[in-house]
């Protein structure tokens, strides 16, 4: 490849060709991207510190302008701006390629920062306290939902300007099969497009309806339609984190995923069956027949599931098998033990890979089935489940690869990196206990979105106090306890990027800890680097990770296994 | 036997292989659980449970479904709790119930073992229907327009209070309805 003057430069740590155009645009999508985590962090922390019911901290109406804002931030706009930085780092720097349109980019930035900041700022204002949701009929500020549309159109033209690097890199010839990454994240790209696509369709007539030219927006239709944004945008952090667990794997280990052809089906199956079970928020709607929560909730539902239990499986393999050609090799767990624990991107990559695993995928899947969500829908395992997906697994993972794109990308030395190495823990125990004390919570039917569940001010012959039952204020003072760790971990996070932003050392070479920096390269460093073959004496290649992943596999029948036993405990005939 | 890569390096030439037997007993065990889910979900709970999600809905204009709770409360009053009506059905009869901001109207009163036809609706926003049964909670998404029309047979005497646990607007945490099942 031509080096264009000014206009690419050669990383002198990994060897990539970056463009320039792309770097800017990449830095301006995660500095935006930190600034609303941060906001959403402060909201965070009021709320939690609101839902303690001792504390008790807002009154009624700040709590739900903040939680309605809370999760649009942080849902949305924080997840969704460090999304696209990814894409652009996937689709140009990482391939070596140019960007094709870099004034394509610049709009779609500029689309997503107007719109975001004025829904952001309607929210704040008390003018769109309609959550996250904004299910009509329940009426919003018009500049909401237009703040949220334009919003949109950026994302999705950012998506497609993705497609267009990617498609553009492959006819100059510069790329054929696709790192694992940005495969990854093409699924994510093409799940953000369609989730994207669905929002839009829901929100135009609710925009029409709020200044008047639609007389009415169907209740039924619009969570339909705006499931498949509201869950739709999680899949593509799911997808987004899953590409960020190989890269991590492979950036502090030197993992290479054991079969890349399994791993790559497994993002298939995203593609093709995740959406369905976006309809898992319609479980106990009017207006469905059984047979299709059936077909799309369990059926296709699983077909995903497994895409996730694969990733689950080969990923600590990739891991296992790296460490274990390293010379760790001995007995099952010796390659555990000589993990590179203190390298924050390999911490990031445990706390998120575990958290979403054992809380967040199994919490999912069990709220998921159509009978045991009598029991969930809308209590607080629902915020319980997603918290432990987006927030301690997709958070955490983009948390953890920072640590590497930053300094690399803004050319400095990121600051405080013994911070570093402690913050997915400190992070990642935060909101353990946070979703514990949660989903707890939620299982013993405290509502979700409610400000006061005492209901002191309902009168008395009506009155239900749920704080009677002391436990629940136990798993709320650990819902607020948690928060409040997690916090410190946000906060040390902000600090360290945007201390390594402004303050960091200018250099070419970054120094990035236990970085390995044969990742970038399809090459073996080491002459010879071929496939030893490798197996112990049964004849498993990751003995390890197989006893994890059935130890896990386990717990997961046993979480199952008790739901249904708490359902079948329900005094209430129904039918 | 083909080499493997990087993830985030550009993998060359031939990278398919076929599955080591790690991976296939894995997945083999992921596709017998994700079967058995399926089959729990779709067979066995519908043969043996006694609490099953089989929603029926209907259209309506919340001002019908108003005339109909307002027909029902006329019909069956037996008294007043807070202002709200309490009613008592027939056993075995029909119960509308109305959700509207910030209330649940009326309060129901039953008979334990006896199975009632739950007709619910909304005047205004969307609700939702969560009865509370320590440590439990019954829960159904309620839209203006929709009835969800639910069977239920209380095995259990005392007093189940309905909250709304969908955000309905500044007085959401205010809005609480009840169920008295009686012997």
């Amino acid at each position: 490849m031509q080096a264009s003057g000014t206009l690419q430069r050669r990383c002198a740590v990994t060897g990539l060709w970056v463009d320039r155009a792309a770097e800017r645009q990449i830095m301006a999508h995660a500095v935006t991207a930190v600034v609303y985590l941060a906001i959403g962090g402060v909201l965070a922390l009021l709320i939690a510190l609101t839902r303690w019911q001792v504390v008790h901290l807002l009154p009624a109406q700040t709590f739900y302008e903040f939680v309605s804002a809370h999760g649009m931030v942080m849902l949305i706009f924080w997840i969704l701006f460090f999304e696209l930085a990814g894409l652009i780092f996937g689709s140009t720097v990482l391939l070596s390629a140019r960007m094709v349109l870099p004034a394509l980019g610049w709009l779609a930035y500029g689309l997503m920062l107007g719109g975001s900041v004025v829904a952001t700022v309607m929210m704040l204002s008390g003018q769109a306290t309609v959550m996250f949701t904004s299910y009509p009929p329940l009426r919003a500020t018009p500049w909401y939902y237009a703040g949220v549309l334009v919003f949109a159109v950026g994302a999705i033209l950012g998506v497609v300007h993705f497609f267009l690097n990617v498609v553009a890199a492959r006819w100059r010839g510069e790329v054929g099969s696709l790192p694992l990454f940005t495969f990854a994240l093409m699924a994510a790209a093409i799940l953000a497009l369609w989730c994207l696509l669905s929002g839009a369709a829901a929100l135009l007539p609710t925009f029409l309806w709020s200044v008047g030219l639609v007389s009415s927006v169907d209740p039924g239709i619009y969570r339909l339609l705006y499931w498949g944004l509201g869950h739709g945008a999680q899949q593509v952090n799911l997808a987004a984190m899953v590409a960020t667990w190989y890269g991590l794997a492979s950036l502090t280990t030197g993992a290479k995923p054991l079969n890349e052809g399994l791993s790559r089906i497994a993002i298939v199956l995203y593609i093709l069956f995740i959406q369905m079970a976006a309809m898992h928020h319609l479980l106990t709607d009017p207006g469905l027949g059984v047979w299709v929560r059936n077909v799309n909730l369990s059926y296709f539902m699983y077909a995903a599931v497994m895409g996730s239990l694969i990733h689950a499986f080969s990923i600590p393999g990739a891991v296992e098998r790296a460490l274990r050609e390293r010379g760790y090799g001995a007995g099952l767990f010796t390659w555990l033990r000589r993990a590179p624990w203190g390298e924050p991107g390999f911490g990031a990559l445990v706390v998120s890979l575990l958290l979403f695993g054992v809380l967040g995928g199994i919490s999912g899947v069990i709220m998921g089935g159509p009978q045991l969500n009598l029991i969930s829908h809308n209590t607080l395992l629902v915020p319980a489940h997603f918290h432990m997906t987006v927030v301690a697994g997709t958070t955490t993972a983009f948390m953890g690869l920072s640590y590497y794109l930053v300094p690399l990308l803004f050319q400095r030395e990121l600051v405080l990196r013994r911070w570093a190495t402690w913050q997915p823990y400190v992070f990642g125990l935060g909101m353990l206990l946070f979703g514990l004390g949660m989903g707890l919570a939620g299982h013993w039917g405290v509502p979700r979105r409610h400000w006061d569940i005492t209901f002191a001010s309902v009168p008395a012959a009506l009155r239900v106090n749920l704080l009677d039952r002391p436990e629940i204020g136990v798993f709320l003072a650990l819902l607020g306890i948690g928060a409040l760790i997690a916090v410190v971990g946000g906060v040390l996070y902000v600090l360290i990027i945007v201390g390594t932003i402004v303050l960091g050392r200018r250099t070419a070479t970054p120094t990035l800890g236990a970085l390995v920096p044969e990742a970038f390269s399809a090459v073996p460093a080491v002459a010879g680097g071929a496939e030893p073959a490798r197996a112990d004496a049964h004849g498993f290649e990751v003995p390890g990770t197989l006893v994890l992943s059935l130890g896990f596999l386990v717990l997961f029948v046993l979480l199952y296994g008790i739901s249904w036993y708490e359902l079948s405990r329900v005094p209430w005939q129904i039918r | 036997m083909a080499t493997r890569f990087s993830s985030l390096a550009k993998p060359q030439g031939v990278w398919w292989r076929a599955l080591g037997r790690d991976e296939r007993l894995w997945v083999g065990i992921a596709v017998i659980w994700g079967l058995a889910m399926f089959v729990m979900i779709t067979a066995i709970w519908p043969l043996i449970g006694e609490q099953q999600n089989w929603i029926r809905s209907y259209r309506i204009t919340p001002a019908e479904f108003r005339a109909r709770v307002d027909a029902f409360i006329a019909a069956y009053q037996v008294g007043e709790r807070a202002g709200v009506p309490v009613v008592a059905p027939p056993p075995g009869g029909d119960v509308y119930l109305e959700a509207l901001s910030f209330a649940w109207r009326p309060v129901i009163q039953l008979r334990r073992g006896e199975t009632y036809r739950f007709l619910i609706s909304s005047r205004d926003v969307q609700h939702g229907f969560s009865l509370v049964m320590a440590p439990h909670s019954i829960n159904y998404q309620i839209l203006p327009g929709y009835v969800t029309e639910v069977l239920l047979t209380p095995e259990q005497a005392g007093e189940y209070p309905i909250m709304c646990n969908e955000f309905c607007g500044l007085g959401h945490h205010l809005m609480l309805g009840r169920i008295i099942v009686t012997d």
